[in-house]
């Protein structure tokens, strides 16, 4: 309880009444509460340090590229890279993807490759292969779920044949949480000589992370799912494979010289980072890949899961209110609907009572359609929420019974 | 903070729950197909007219309750009317749910949507079957609301 009220004093965001309620703040799948530290390390940075990275011999310039490049080797260490350079900044998860999907498989892929993807992906996880598919002429194939939320297991070994050149699955479900098992997934795919590349976006802010253990080619994450600033996530990548791919955007930063004859490029991971970067968004990462270690994944871990078996037994103990794709193995997503009542009606009522949920089909329009729906509920834990923020979902989902089921 | 029974309850309770109006015009003059990709609700309007004037409007779909009752009133409230008096009602419809205008211009039964504009991300809701007819009298193929 200590422990509980610690955390949530961290979050500032977290301290304000929403329609005169206290807020409960259960979608942090769709984006976490910031700490005050990452808050201010982004505030230090501005106040400070303000300067471009890379350049200049300035002391604000030396200072700023020092806290960029340290929060490259803080996430590093906490995603298990083995080398700091392995980890590039980008926009998020989705660029990151998309940054492996133009620079290593456009070039790369022919007439006749398959890509292997699952039918749990987010849309950052489909699209970008689709547009590779229209560009190589390679084919998507699709490994399907069963009705319990998690892969089959039979169909991907089925589905992974010598064809496939790359295989891109979600280490965690966004829309119901699963947690694949991520490391033989990509053993498995090793074996016919495909390419890994791992959407970690809903993973990193929950559970420890090995890159190096899961031994994949890539792995990609976003700042904003793990209490840093939106627009700012990293591509870890095989330094080998990093080395042998070219650029996919060009300008600044990215070059070690330049003449209209000729350039050349700069070193991994530079030459995947043209332009000025997100400099205060990495340096709002380190810190809060820093609160994390500091915090450590083995309480949030059991934190997380004692409110996710709470959570599942309220909520399935209420009448008319059906779980989906409730795993056994779950970071801590709940979707559910609710008898009669639409998912928007819910997620309205639940907001006049101060609780925030996310509706919709939640960027996975191929897992609704799997479980026969449009749209679903989503309560999504994380480190601050306690079992009174349970309760109110419940007092909440029953008003909207009352009203309209 | 406008109290959420006044959006919810009564009329569009009663409309959400048991909708007068659903179903298909007969006959299907005018058709016209919305889709709102935030959640992904789809509705069908069909429009019977004679001359200029709309004689019966039905609507058939998946829907919340906000989106289901503003069909079921608009089915009701625009029999009657032409092509263009339709048109000026959803102008006036539209400003009341984004905030921008008053309900005194328009049917009674409208008004109850003034509770919409402390929702906003529920305007969508509310306007697709509005969209959807204009487009359908417009002859557009497909309508969404984004």
């Amino acid at each position: 309880m200590v422990l509980e009220q610690i955390i949530a004093d961290s979050f500032p965001a977290l301290q304000q009444t929403i329609n005169g309620k206290r807020l409960v703040y259960l979608d942090s799948a769709a984006t976490t509460q910031k700490p005050q530290c990452v808050i201010d390390a982004v505030s230090h940075y501005y106040e400070h340090d303000n300067a471009n990275i890379h350049r200049g011999v300035h002391t604000l310039s030396q200072r700023a590229t020092q806290q960029f490049e340290q929060a490259r080797a803080t996430i590093a260490g906490l995603l298990g890279a083995p080398r700091p350079e392995e980890i590039i900044f980008v926009r998020g998860a989705t660029e990151a993807i998309n940054l492996v999907a133009q620079a290593w498989a456009r070039p790369r892929l022919v007439q006749g490759d398959e890509i292997l993807i699952t039918e749990m992906e987010h849309h950052s996880n489909i699209v970008p292969w689709q547009l590779v598919c229209e560009q190589t002429g390679a084919v998507l194939k699709v490994a399907p779920i069963l009705d319990d939320g998690t892969l089959d297991m039979n169909a991907y070994k089925d589905l992974l044949t010598p064809d496939v050149a790359i295989v891109a699955i979600a280490h965690v479900s966004n829309a119901i949480g699963t947690i694949n098992p991520i490391k033989e997934l990509c053993e498995l795919a090793k074996k016919v000589g495909a390419i890994t590349v791992v959407d970690g976006a809903q993973a990193a802010g929950h559970m420890h992370v090995d890159v190096n253990d899961i031994d994949c080619d890539f792995y990609a994450i976003s700042g904003h799912k793990m209490f840093g600033p939106t627009g700012i996530g990293c591509l870890f990548g095989k330094h080998t494979l990093l080395e042998e791919m070219d650029p996919w955007q060009g300008g600044g930063d990215m070059i070690l010289s330049v003449s209209f004859e000729e350039t050349i490029w700069n070193d991994v991971p530079f030459k995947f980072e043209a332009g000025t970067p997100n400099i205060a968004g990495a340096i709002g990462l380190g810190a809060a890949a820093q609160f994390i270690e500091e915090l450590g994944y083995d309480s949030m871990v059991q934190h997380e899961q004692e409110l996710l078996v709470y959570g599942r037994a309220t909520l399935t103990a209420i009448d008319g209110v059906e779980l989906i794709g409730a795993a056994p193995q779950n970071v801590g997503v709940i979707a559910f609907t609710v008898n009669g009542v639409h998912p928007h009606d819910v997620g309205t009522i639940l907001d006049n009572s101060g609780v925030a949920i996310r509706t919709g089909n939640h960027c996975a329009q191929p897992l609704m359609k799997r479980f026969g729906l449009t749209a679903t509920c989503r309560a999504s834990l994380s480190i601050y929420n306690t079992t009174e923020d349970i309760d109110a979902l419940a007092s909440g989902i029953n008003e909207s019974i009352r009203l309209l089921g | 903070m406008a109290n959420l029974r006044d959006l919810y309850f009564e009329m569009v309770t009663d409309h959400a729950k048991n909708p007068r109006n659903r179903g298909k015009a007969d006959p299907c003059d005018y058709i016209g197909t919305g889709h709102n990709p935030l959640c992904g609700d789809k509705i069908v309007v069909t429009v019977s007219t004679e001359s200029d004037t709309i004689t019966n409007v039905k609507f058939d779909g998946e829907g919340c309750a906000i989106s289901t009752a503003s069909a079921d009133l608009m089915a009701e409230v625009l029999v009657g009317k032409s092509v263009a008096e339709a048109k000026e009602l959803f102008r006036g419809f539209h400003s009341l749910v984004v905030g921008e205008g008053d309900a005194s211009e328009l049917p009674r039964k409208l008004a109850v949507f003034s509770g919409v504009r402390e929702f906003p991300m529920r305007v969508k809701c509310a306007t697709l079957a509005w969209h959807t007819v204009i487009a359908a009298l417009d002859d557009s193929e497909k309508v969404t609301t984004e």
